[in-house]
């Protein structure tokens, strides 16, 4: 306890935030962080400073610190936990109390938990590994617009995953080329198409115009298949003016569902997005560009596990999670962890997976996991049998590439879901029996049999570099 | 590698339309029906059938046939109750649906019988 008398000079952060006794409240805000100190510094200060700096001290003592309680408004660290395999980084667990955030603010929280404290020169390398967001908390935030369910209903496609495709290239289609591309993927059997995430408003193809003959594609397929369909316009733009005004826009088309990129856009422009989605109706598909610079080196930066907890407080319907099968990185397990996260109403503590707390989001909707990048029909079994139902698989050269063009390879990817689907429901191993379950339908679908023929050969087999952190990596 | 192929489907056509979850594998067989019956059965849903005319299939509410099956595990009950329908409504679709009660949306929905083209 400190003293109520004032000494002015340079404290040790130890005395006053390393608290091992300290009896966890409810209501507490709490962190687990992965620290690196510089040498010389042991580990109770390095976790004391933590606490200290991403909550209420500066560098000195100063007066006005007498004319409040910090004991109670104060974060500290409470528990401290070797890192599996790892000699010289540290779990430090830290609480804050809940009066230190702003009510429904993930801004106000990251401005704190990710703050001033990650360039700190005590500690050489820092990364937030998760959050436990108190209840009282989770229900200051809207969360997703509309959820899995709403998002079921809505569309009427059940008991299966949904199938997406990002169209390609990525960049330097004309707007009536692109639509041409979303209409063929459309028809030959996807639930939706995206707008690669670098496409807003290019020279080449403007958003409005795009946005024209994305519709007009969706309508006549629709009117084709008589299936829903959509396709993710990416408002993500310069301005929130221009943000909206692009959502206005989509909304008077009809269009069902936009896209949004949460991280290089910021979380005020999301968060603020996210509600214009549940007061219009509209679905919102999350994209996640720079999640790689803060999360894949294991001893810096931030997990992905918590990226998922915030979009999810934030609000988004669909968020990209990885594939674990396709080009793109991520570790199985740790890859289910942060899906359970999207998705589950009530995760427990699981180090296996990587979660370092329970985790309870009330009310709160769920969104689907979106598994994109380098994955193919050959890909199907395990991916179902990874995600199971409530997922979108997106296929975009797995659509685009096939040889007969993207009707045939939307077809192709349809057929094959549908295939796995029933099989799995029929008691069959999804991961044993791929092959035979995907020779059998290909057997009866010439676009399948062609994109077996086509993509037997791929495989993205490379090492995971952000593993979970256990005693022989 | 097999010779290239046009993608047949046309507005003008409508065995091009399709019926949501299946509707892209070849007709299911009756052994292959009881078995997805069997699954919604296993996962504690409630069977139901439902119905329509064809150019009424986009709509979100097709006419029940009766109420959801409350409580029924019996395969040759639901399926029977789907021959009803069927015979009742032969110019319809009908529809076998999974309804998971506890999260309050259809766990499983596919048409089994399809309207004559």
């Amino acid at each position: 306890m400190a003293s109520r008398t004032y000494n002015a000079g340079v404290k040790t952060y130890r005395d006053e935030y390393w608290e091992p006794d300290y009896q966890i409240k409810d209501s507490d805000l709490r962190a687990c962080f992965k620290v690196v100190p510089q040498p010389g510094v042991d580990r109770e200060e390095a976790a004391a400073a933590v606490a200290a700096e991403s909550s209420t001290a500066t560098w000195t003592y100063v007066w006005t610190d007498l004319m409040t309680d910090i004991e109670y408004y104060k974060g500290r660290a409470y528990k401290i936990e070797d890192v599996p395999g790892d000699d010289e980084a540290f779990y430090a667990f830290i609480a804050y109390p809940i009066d230190l955030f702003e009510e429904g603010s993930i801004v106000n929280v990251f401005t704190s938990l990710v703050g001033n404290v990650f360039g700190f020169k005590a500690v050489r390398m820092l990364r937030l590994e998760d959050v436990h967001f108190p209840l009282a908390f989770v229900m200051t935030c809207q969360g997703p617009p509309h959820g899995i369910k709403s998002e079921r209903d809505k569309l009427s496609k059940y008991g299966r995953p949904l199938l997406g495709g990002t169209l390609k290239p990525k960049l330097g289609l004309s707007p009536k080329n692109y639509g041409r591309a979303c209409y063929e993927a459309l028809r030959g059997g996807l639930d939706f198409t995206k707008d690669d995430e670098n496409v807003n408003s290019q020279p080449f193809l403007r958003w409005r115009e795009r946005f024209d003959y994305i519709m007009e594609a969706i309508d006549k397929a629709e009117a084709e298949t008589g299936e829903r369909k959509g396709h993710y316009l990416n408002v993500t733009a310069a301005t929130p003016e221009e943000m909206y005004k692009r959502a206005e826009y989509a909304k008077e088309l009809g269009a069902p569902i936009i896209m949004h990129d949460y991280i290089t856009a910021g979380f005020c422009a999301h968060q603020g997005l996210s509600h214009w989605c549940r007061d219009n109706g509209m679905l919102l598909h999350i994209h996640r560009a720079m999640h790689a610079v803060l999360d894949r080196n294991p001893k810096h930066g931030i997990h992905f596990r918590v990226l998922t907890k915030i979009l999810r407080l934030m609000g988004g319907d669909q968020l990209h999670t990885g594939t674990v099968v396709g080009k793109l990185e991520g570790d199985r397990e740790a890859t289910l962890g942060w899906v359970d996260l999207l998705r589950e109403r009530y995760i427990k503590e699981d180090r296996s997976r990587g979660l370092f707390f329970d985790q309870d989001f009330g009310a709160m909707p769920g969104a689907f996991a979106v598994a994109s990048g380098g994955i193919h029909v050959w890909h199907m079994p395990a991916l179902l049998s990874i995600f199971g139902d409530d997922a979108v698989f997106q296929f975009g050269g797995g659509t685009l590439g096939h040889p007969w063009g993207n009707a045939a390879g939307a077809c192709a990817n349809r057929v094959a879901l549908e295939a796995c689907v029933k099989a799995r429901n029929e008691g069959r191993d999804l991961e044993k029996e791929g092959k035979e379950i995907l020779t059998e339908a290909g057997s009866k679908s010439p676009e399948l049999k062609a994109a077996m023929e086509t993509w037997k050969e791929v495989k993205f087999e490379f090492d995971t570099v952000d593993k979970l952190d256990t005693a022989h990596r | 590698m097999s010779e290239m192929q046009d993608y047949k489907s046309k507005l003008s056509d409508p065995s091009s339309r399709r019926f949501e979850t299946f509707s892209y594998l070849p007709a299911l067989t009756e052994e292959e029906i009881r078995k997805q019956v069997q699954y919604i059965v296993d996962q504690g849903w409630q069977p139901a059938v439902e119905h329509t005319e064809p150019e009424n299939a986009m709509d979100q509410f097709w006419y029940m046939w009766k109420l959801p099956m409350f409580g029924e595990t019996d395969i040759d009950t639901v399926l029977a109750e789907a021959k009803k329908c069927h015979d009742a409504y032969p110019e319809h679709h009908v529809k076998l649906i999974g309804y998971d009660w506890k999260r309050q949306v259809q766990g499983l929905a596919f048409v089994i019988y399809r309207a004559p083209e």
